[in-house]
């Protein structure tokens, strides 16, 4: 349907097509190195666990696949806009292009190919450790090895954090052993809250009477920051906390101490369980 | 004498006299028959029975007194059918029922643009409390009531913003009709429309709602009276989606000229045509999830109270059955718009016609299979998160075709500036990068950071704002001076372009870097190292919205004081509306149009429709 390169006035004679694709050839290839070095790097949420630093990756290679999709829109618009633009006032057609089968296809065969990396990709990563994001009662990404369990339980309008292999003692602040994988069960007693350790790369949904099952795996000592990220009413803003990984000697210590404080007030808490029902409620004032 | 028979009759003062009767008469019928108050607050007036009831017969009112059953008791009564409603001529048929679809596309254009200004000071509320990381300016309960009312406000008057002025104005016209299917349903629409919108601003005097757009349960089922008018508004916003849909449909299928076939059709109309599908398709489910919702507010079940057996991924999953194609009612006029105005101001047909349809359908399909994508790190269905990775993703081979048929209708064209082609351009961007950074979102592993965080907010202000509003826009400076007969100032609408184009992409682009620095989403307070982010989004966001004046004085100034009367054809366009006068005459055609062609003929020697052709008149 194109029509043919002689028919057209000397003007268009040029073989735009062309130089607009060695300029997108040229572009992405120094700026998608130079995207993945300098802003990779920078990618959230940063190294501190194994989850966190596959988010890393994942998300660096999607800023690589992105970039030269920017370029090739970048270059056609500054080519095409500055190119075919007309001046002066008397209006003017241009060549009735309706259609082209090459362009279609390619287009239609890039973005696709494009389409099903992605999603391969992405269930890859996925299934590897379940990259930190909250799996249900029954996850499917299972990481090998021991876990060391812990609850996590929202409410209006705090995080609290159970330790089932330590008597089910319960702490308003999360702390966790380094180099240790960590089974995490997030529930909810009133609301929808959602758990969100940033540093951690881990966000799983508290839903109430749901056992909301994420993994990480720790790395070395740091404090971290636990947000709520689902809209949980008044007071949702300052559902805010710090956490800490420590050694898994100091661990060990802390949650002997836990214990110990904990004792006096284990009788007035429920026994452990993955979800707490608490009485029907109505409002919250 | 004749001014104060025009106030007795069946108009706007009317109506809104009935309605507060009504919902005087709802609010103590309610009491009378269920006593004060069903809950535990004796003393306390909290009766979300009578507060319902008193809404539904506001909403009766309003439209008995517009007259919305004038026209069944008269055919009860036994008088013949007749379309006497717009036979009213004067400024007074904007203020009331009225079934001309040119009246009810500008009472649109109106209502929705009032609301959008009413949406927008929102938003400038909420920036300002983000100026200082810690520091309350607004109460804990008013911000987020003012988070609430500016989503809600968006994305429910906003499922109408182009199909309602754009698609009421010029579907009829652009398939050769003199009106649409169903016209009091078109006129019903609209005031259900506008009658939500109030109900939803009257939040205020119940103590607002604390649960953002979404009204995630149970957070609902504990909130204040104020939740009702949320979900009465979004009840409303559903019938009146469902109902335009079906008109829509009706419409396009079956009124169109002869000679106007499927492959002739201007793609704007394919994109009303897909929009529609969704609504129609989606809207139901809205209603019934907010009338579930309601009940467990009122009549003590519990559909999704989890202590009592109920379940909150069930409202979540209604929720974004609905959401999700919801948000593709949103972007999908927006596709059409810039691919019907690119050819005009390119001069070469549209390129790919088939691959553009293509495009339009295939997203309209793939959007009611990604919905659970909003829920990956909700532990519901975890198993099926790799489907729905993939299947979102698949959404960006037909948003593709839209790219594609766009640029290749640049490609070589002759391309003018002016303020519509200029916002269609602009859209090219902003959809991208908002596209591209649904791909991250998309993305499973990579959505456990960014799920819920200021980066979702920032990639949905862009797919919205930057592609629907940006339509929006490209549709006003385009079709108004059809619309009205008056020029819009073009040096006016080019700096607001300019204006809006770069501190739009100064308020949002920051808000991707917060969210990857950990900003949550609808939060009041935020870490001490962001705020320099903040204040810098917050500032552009007003001048921003000093922008949106810029467009306010122009849209006044050139309708109300200058009046330059603007040709039938200002843009050289070949569609069909542009065949006819400025504005277009009551009855559209003299003679119904008979098709040879679709609109985009430019360079291939044809010249644009002739009107008077061979049907005979009066066939509508």
């Amino acid at each position: 349907m194109a029509t043919p390169a002689a028919a057209a006035p000397a003007s268009e004679r040029r073989d735009h097509g062309k130089r607009v694709v060695i300029a997108w050839i040229v572009l992405s290839v120094i700026a998608t190195p130079l995207v993945v070095l300098v802003l990779g790097p920078q990618l959230p949420p940063g190294h501190a666990t194994v989850q966190a630093a596959g988010q890393v990756v994942d998300n660096t290679v999607l800023t690589a696949i992105v970039t030269p999709v920017v370029c090739l829109l970048a270059v056609f618009f500054v080519y095409a806009l500055s190119q075919f633009r007309h001046t002066g006032g008397a209006l003017v057609d241009g060549p009735p292009l309706r259609n082209d089968n090459r362009v279609q296809v390619l287009w239609i065969v890039i973005t696709s190919v494009t389409v099903l990396f992605l999603a391969a990709f992405g269930t890859y990563e996925l299934l590897q450790d379940g990259s930190g994001g909250g799996q249900g009662p029954n996850p499917i990404a299972l990481p090998s090895g021991p876990k060391l369990q812990i609850q996590v339980i929202g409410q209006q309008w705090e995080f609290t954090y159970r330790y089932p292999s330590y008597g089910g003692v319960e702490t308003p602040q999360l702390v966790l052993p380094a180099n240790t994988q960590i089974e995490l069960h997030v529930t909810s007693l009133d609301v929808i809250h959602s758990f969100w350790a940033y540093e951690l790369g881990v966000k799983a949904d508290a839903n109430p009477g749901v056992d909301n099952i994420a993994f990480v795996k720790t790395k070395g000592p740091l404090t971290f920051h636990v947000r709520c990220a689902e809209l949980c009413g008044l007071w949702h803003g300052y559902m805010f906390n710090t956490g800490r990984v420590v050694p898994a000697s100091q661990f060990a210590s802390w949650v002997k101490g836990q214990e110990r404080d904990f004792a006096p007030v284990a009788k007035y808490l429920p026994r452990y369980s993955t979800i707490y029902l608490p009485d029907p409620q109505r409002r919250a004032g | 004498m004749t001014v104060a028979r025009r106030l007795v009759g069946f108009n706007l003062l009317t109506a809104c006299v009935l309605g507060v009767g009504g919902w005087y008469a709802g609010w103590y019928g309610a009491h009378a028959v269920v006593g004060p108050s069903l809950d535990y607050f004796g003393d306390i007036d909290f009766n979300e029975l009578s507060l319902v009831l008193a809404y539904l017969g506001g909403v009766l009112g309003f439209l008995i007194g517009l007259g919305f059953l004038n026209y069944p008791i008269s055919r009860m009564r036994g008088y013949p059918p007749s379309l006497r409603e717009k036979e009213t001529g004067g400024v007074g048929r904007y203020f009331g029922l009225c079934t001309d679809h040119k009246v009810v596309g500008i009472q649109y254009l109106i209502g929705i643009g009032f609301f959008f200004f009413i949406g927008g000071l929102n938003a400038m509320l909420i920036r300002t409390e983000l100026l200082r990381p810690d520091h309350q300016v607004w109460p804990a309960g008013t911000y987020l009531t003012l988070v609430g009312l500016h989503g809600t406000m968006m994305m429910g008057m906003f499922t109408s913003g182009i199909l309602g002025p754009f698609g009421n104005y010029l579907i009829p016209i652009l398939i050769g009709a003199r009106r649409m299917a169903f016209p009091r349903i078109e006129a019903l629409t609209f005031w259900l429309l506008m009658a939500g919108g109030v109900i939803l601003e009257t939040t205020v005097f119940f103590g607002g709602f604390p649960t953002g757009w979404t009204g995630y349960q149970p957070l609902g089922t504990q909130a204040n009276p104020g939740m009702d008018c949320y979900y009465l508004f979004f009840a409303l916003v559903g019938i009146s989606m469902t109902l335009l849909g079906i008109n829509m449909i009706a419409t396009i299928v079956t009124m169109r000229a002869p000679g106007l076939t499927w492959s002739r059709l201007p793609i704007f109309v394919w994109g009303v045509l897909s929009t529609s599908a969704l609504m129609v398709l989606a809207a139901p489910v809205l209603i019934a999830t907010l009338l579930m919702a309601l009940l467990d507010r009122t009549a003590q079940t519990n559909f999704f109270i989890p202590s009592q057996g109920g379940s909150p991924y069930l409202y979540e999953n209604l929720f974004w059955f609905f959401g999700h194609p919801e948000v593709y009612v949103l972007a999908l006029p927006g596709f059409a718009i810039v691919l019907e105005i690119l050819p005009v101001f390119a001069r070469k047909p549209l390129w790919g016609y088939r691959l553009a349809v293509a495009g339009l359908l295939g997203v309209s399909l793939l959007s009611f299979f990604v919905w659970q994508h909003h829920l990956f790190v909700s532990g519901i269905n975890a198993d099926l998160r790799p489907f729905y990775m993939f299947s979102t993703e698949l959404i960006s081979i037909p948003t593709g075709f839209t790219f594609i048929c766009g640029m290749m209708t640049l490609w070589r064209g002759r391309i003018r500036y002016s303020v519509p082609m200029l916002f269609c351009l602009s859209w090219f961007f902003n959809f991208l990068i908002g596209g591209l950074t649904g791909v991250f979102l998309s993305d499973t592993p990579s959505d456990t950071t960014t799920h819920g965080s200021f980066f979702t907010m920032a990639h949905f202000h862009y797919t919205i704002m930057g592609g629907l509003v940006f339509a929006f826009f490209a549709g006003i400076y385009y079709w108004v001076p059809k619309m009205t007969g008056f020029q819009l100032n073009e040096r006016l609408g080019k700096i607001h372009f300019w204006t809006m184009f770069i501190l739009f992409n100064s308020t949002f682009f920051p808000l991707f870097i917060a969210g990857f620095l950990g900003q949550p989403r609808r939060v009041v307070t935020y870490a001490h190292n962001l705020q320099f982010i903040n204040d810098w989004v917050s500032v552009s966001a007003f001048l921003l919205g000093g922008s949106m004046l810029v467009f306010l004085y122009n849209f006044v100034k050139s309708l109300v004081f200058d009046r330059v009367p603007a040709p039938a054809d200002p843009w050289g366009s070949k569609s069909i509306e542009w065949q006819l006068p400025s504005p277009v005459p009551v009855h559209n055609f003299d003679r119904i149009p008979v098709f040879s062609g679709d609109p985009y003929g430019y360079g291939e020697g044809t010249g644009p429709f002739p009107i008077p052709a061979g049907a005979p008149a009066g066939m509508n």
